[in-house]
């Protein structure tokens, strides 16, 4: 038996080289995938928050939105300034 | 509310409606009120699975287009009280199903039902994406074999972010593997994946492991959920991964290669062609 145990150890079987190929281009394609599960909402407020310490905003006037597919997304952030004020607080 | 339950997988022919109808089947033995749907536009399969495409009259696209009431399209299996079919439409517009219309169904259906069990076709296109989006938990059905692996991770990522849970801000879809097709003689020769190998890649709660069995065949041949050949290895593998559904504990069978004496090798052929319904 430990002869036949040999011969199989020192070959890879196909399955092992099917492990190995799927580990690597499995990890590959998950680490261009958007991580998820965050909380849009919270940005949203996170942002205006940190926004609101340097510039007058309308809280109203801000979006934020994520647009994902398969392998990429996109988080767009609008903010219009009010045309009175523009100058910058400086804290 | 009823719990909607999507089963998918990415690539084709893996067995997602041969597990669809077991499932749905297994969860209506147990008691519970179940309706299946066909989400396969264009390529209605799930009616002939179930045994019940000559009772085919309204159709899933009826009903969001409002051409027929949901009770009219709603087929009533045979064999269970609690078990109902909505067959897929046979058109060819892939549009046929909105996200508007899909919902309104669904709600509709979440108040008669305690389970939801949304048949997805192949691929990740729209009807794919239908199927999974107001999913609260997705079966991944998956071979041991590299393309069905790989696809089903893609689909893993759809689910994280494609959902209706995950736009909401509300989590998203519990996740799990069911593995099928699989031959215990062969990952002990080394040449198909085990199905700690897929578990290890995919990182997901294992459900339950369903062998090649000739049992299928023979069970879609005649329009029976295979899980009702309760005297078959992918029956009572089924019944099992049913049972974990259901949050019992039940231990993994059909995992473990068999040790089989001369006279059961002798006799192997015919004991694997024995059904019994």
């Amino acid at each position: 038996m430990s002869l036949l145990d040999y011969f199989r150890n020192s070959r890879k079987t196909s399955a092992n080289v099917a492990k190995e190929r799927l580990q690597i281009i499995v990890s590959h394609e998950r680490s261009r995938r958007p991580q998820n599960n965050f909380n849009l909402d919270e940005l949203q407020q996170k942002l205006i928050a940190v926004i609101s310490d340097y510039l007058h905003i309308d809280k109203n006037k801000f979006t934020v939105e994520l647009e994902r597919d398969a392998d990429r997304s996109i988080l767009e952030l609008n903010v219009t300034l009010p045309e009175e004020v523009q100058q910058v607080e400086t804290v | 509310m009823a719990k909607i339950i999507v089963i998918t997988s990415g690539k084709g022919g893996v067995g997602k409606t041969t597990t669809s109808a077991a499932f749905a089947t297994g969860l209506a033995m147990r008691g519970y009120r179940t309706v299946v749907i066909d989400f396969d536009v264009g390529l209605r399969n799930l009616d002939l699975i179930m045994g019940c495409e000559r009772r085919v009259v309204y159709d899933f696209v009826n009903v969001i287009n409002q051409e027929a009431k949901l009770a009219q399209a709603l087929i009533k299996d045979k064999r269970l009280e609690n078990l109902y079919i909505l067959p897929a439409s046979q058109t060819r517009d892939k549009d046929a199903l909105s996200i508007e219309g899909v919902e309104k169904v669904l709600n509709e259906l979440s108040q008669e039902f305690d389970f939801i069990v949304c048949d997805s076709p192949a691929g990740i296109e729209r009807g794919a994406q239908m199927a999974m989006y107001f999913a609260d938990t997705a079966i991944i059905v998956t071979n041991p074999e590299v393309s069905s692996v790989r696809d089903s991770d893609r689909i893993l990522g759809i689910l994280s972010s494609k959902t209706k849970l995950v736009e909401d801000g509300r989590g998203s879809p519990e996740e799990f593997l069911l593995l099928t097709r699989y031959s215990s003689r062969r990952v002990a020769t080394g040449e198909m994946l085990s199905v700690n190998d897929v578990k290890e890649i995919l990182a997901i709660r294992l459900l339950g492991v369903i062998p090649e069995s000739t049992a299928v065949l023979n069970a879609s041949n005649k329009g029976t959920p295979v899980i009702l050949y309760d005297q078959s290895d992918a029956g009572q593998a089924y019944t099992d991964a049913v049972s974990r559904f259901l949050g019992e504990n039940v231990p993994h069978r059909f995992i473990e290669e068999e040790k089989r004496g001369i006279l059961k090798r002798i006799f192997r052929r015919s004991r694997e062609q024995e059904t019994v319904v």
